[in-house]
């Protein structure tokens, strides 16, 4: 399913969209696609693919130490393609998540044909802004990916304008000032973004990121936005956990628990 | 296009610059860029800095004709003596003038990243001299290394935080300062310690170290009566060179040389030589020449030389690279530090360890350059820092350390 059809289709059922993120290759290429699968089975729309990098200034600790244990473990930009095509072959809705440099130094169209052709539908780039994207959104139009650029509350309303122009699927307002990672309470500058972002653009469909970690916070971010994007919590299972089983156990459990909470509005 | 007039409006220096950063940050680099601007315009800012420069860091600083080094590398050598300045580098020049930023744009806040802790100190002398809450992010690597320099920062009223991510060095110091800022940015103004990062901060650094050129080039007309053959620096991310390089860009007579840490060698692939044996990617906000393998990820770059060991370099040296203008090489750990040595003996000046690559460099240019030219070249060396933070390190490299030995009561004989 695209991602405006998954977004219309939630809308149609009066929820918002979960999107569960985990870093491919985290911790093997293998266990990092059961634990996607896992994800999609148990209610997560999306899956967020990431691609993990040497460098992740956006992300905290949480996603920092997954990468860095999927790059110690010797994944590869070939093997974030790999992934992608197991879970959507599996039937999600994946999109994937990357700093610029691996695109770059990939080749930015190769990229955007073998993303394609490995069947994610967008990109989300945390360090790419569109007046840097000029490459990007050419390839991105060529190969029929859904770019999906970061807004925040510090972004004014002409960046908002010029940002949601060039976002297709849907844009990512990061809900506040800070990096990724759970917190015990879902920032209140998340509702008036979205409503910045609506009033500009009321079509674009609105994803939530940072700090969601459990199903009332899910209910709280889905009572205002289009999609809620969960990380690190998810990570923490796998992190946390002392064996395979319970890993995938607590991601189902999750899962489960964010997606009746996106339900919950 | 004339080097004068880049970077362009967005920070690009031809395909390199720009801004790679999280949009969290945009509003801020931009409320850095629009205070900036005004603040060139602003006679009372220029005097602010430039009175501070005179009477607290002792700018302009010296230009050394160094006698007995001339005659030891065969070229008339002129030592800008950068370490002369309060807390012993070229840095002063930048934090003082980013310090007065903050302060213009109402920030009581600055935070910094360091290597061997140069900068970090030098950002805590501007914050206590201005009055300024000052944090710096260090690799905990480093801050073992260079617990000195911690000390130091302490004791000027900075609170120093160890990293523990990723390599533990400049690299994710740098991740972490930058991951400080996106939640912070209402009240802390990131006092970036190198002509790198995302626009306006390679411009902007450029502008308040370009006096380094500027002096150099006065004191070369007033000194020879004429402009120099060569000019030479060390590069790392490369605040120093780019400082003594914008001046003479103009100048094309003037040959700029950049002298970039070899490390093992640049064949080893031990080395932080971005531009000799790196290629083009964007890091920390900017486009630039870098380490990297073939996926993108970023390498670990290696040198005996704290202050170089970084494994990007900033965008104009990218740029002077490819048109030409400027040339770069790399210098290994032993050159340097024979170079260092020979600074030592010839001169009784003991150098930065970075500074010792672009004495090296010279070593090696010098005889290129007197058949080049039929006669002996003149060049000016930017001296960027003083090696009085490097005694541990080059003393352990040369041997020279006496054996501490433990004694134990009781146990004498």
């Amino acid at each position: 399913m695209s991602i405006a059809e998954t977004f219309a289709k939630a809308k149609a059922e009066n929820r918002s969209v979960l999107v569960g993120c985990m870093p491919a290759g985290f911790p093997t290429v293998d266990h990092s696609i059961e634990q996607m699968i896992a994800m999609h089975e148990a209610g997560c729309d999306v899956i967020e693919v990431e691609l993990p990098y040497s460098d992740p200034v956006m992300d905290g600790p949480v996603i920092q130490k997954a990468s860095d244990i999927a790059l110690a473990n010797g994944v590869r930009t070939r093997d974030t393609l790999k992934i992608i095509d197991a879970v959507s072959s599996a039937g999600a809705t994946v999109v994937l998540m990357t700093y610029w440099n691996p695109i770059e130094k990939y080749g930015v169209d190769a990229f955007a044909r073998d993303l394609a052709a490995a069947g994610a539908t967008g990109l989300i780039t945390p360090d790419l802004i569109p007046d840097e994207a000029a490459e990007w959104i050419a390839a991105a139009d060529a190969h029929r990916i859904d770019r999906t650029f970061l807004v925040a509350p510090s972004s004014t309303d002409e960046r908002l304008a010029m940002t949601l122009a060039h976002c297709r699927g849907f844009v990512y307002a990061t809900a506040l000032m800070g990096v990724t990672g759970a917190r015990t309470s879902v920032s209140s500058q998340a509702p008036e973004l979205v409503q910045r972002i609506r009033a500009i653009d009321p079509e674009m469909p609105i994803g939530v990121g940072l700090g969601v970690g459990n199903g009332r916070q899910a209910a709280e971010v889905a009572a205002f936005a289009d999609g809620v994007i969960v990380g690190s919590a998810l990570i923490r299972c796998v992190l946390d956990a002392g064996d395979r089983t319970t890993a995938l156990t607590d991601l189902r459990a999750l899962s489960a628990e964010l997606a009746e909470g996106v339900r919950k509005r | 296009m004339s080097a004068s007039s880049l970077p362009d409006l967005a920070g690009h220096f031809g395909r390199y610059g720009g801004r790679f950063v999280p949009e969290a940050l945009i509003k801020a680099l931009d409320e850095l860029d629009a205070a900036y601007r005004s603040a060139k315009q602003d006679p009372e800012f220029q005097k602010t800095f430039e009175g501070l420069l005179l009477n607290y860091a002792g700018v302009p600083s010296l230009l050394y004709r160094a006698t007995r080094l001339s005659e030891a590398l065969g070229a008339e050598i002129l030592l800008k003596r950068e370490d002369l300045n309060h807390t012993g580098a070229h840095k002063v020049r930048n934090v003082l003038g980013q310090a007065l930023l903050a302060k213009r744009m109402g920030k009581p806040r600055v935070i910094a990243e360091t290597g061997a802790g140069q900068h970090g100190v030098a950002s805590a002398t501007a914050a206590a001299l201005l009055d300024l809450e000052c944090v710096v992010y260090m690799g905990e690597t480093d801050t073992q290394r260079q617990a000195l320099n911690v000390a130091r920062m302490r004791m000027l009223g900075a609170t120093v935080i160890p990293v523990t991510n990723g390599s533990r060095t400049l690299k994710d110091a740098l991740n972490e300062a930058l991951r400080d800022w996106v939640s912070t940015v209402e009240t802390t103004h990131y006092l970036l310690g190198t002509a790198a990062g995302p626009h306006p901060f390679p411009e902007l650094v450029r502008d308040f170290v370009g006096g380094i050129g500027v002096e150099a080039r006065a004191q070369c007309l007033e000194q020879l009566g004429r402009l120099p053959d060569a000019v030479a620096a060390c590069v790392g991310g490369g605040s120093n060179a780019i400082g003594i390089f914008h001046a003479f860009v103009p100048d094309e007579a003037v040959r700029l040389y950049g002298f970039e840490a070899g490390g093992d060698g640049v064949e080893t692939g031990r080395h932080a030589a971005s531009i000799t044996g790196g290629s083009v990617g964007v890091l920390h906000g900017n486009r630039t020449y870098l380490l990297q393998d073939d996926d993108g990820q970023t390498i670990e770059s290696h040198s005996i030389s704290a202050g170089l060991d970084y494994p990007g370099v900033g965008p104009e040296h990218a740029w002077l690279h490819d048109t030409g203008r400027a040339v770069y090489e790399p210098v290994t750990d032993a050159e340097a530090m024979a170079a260092f040595q020979l600074l030592c003996r010839t001169e009784g000046i003991i150098p930065a360890i970075e500074s010792s690559h672009a004495l090296a460099g010279v070593a090696k240019i010098a005889p290129r350059l007197r058949e080049e030219l039929g006669r002996t070249p003149t060049i000016v060396i930017n001296l960027s820092g003083r090696g009085d933070k490097d005694v541990h390190t080059a003393g352990a490299y040369f041997g020279i350390l006496d054996q501490v030995e433990t004694v134990v009561p009781g146990e004498n004989t």
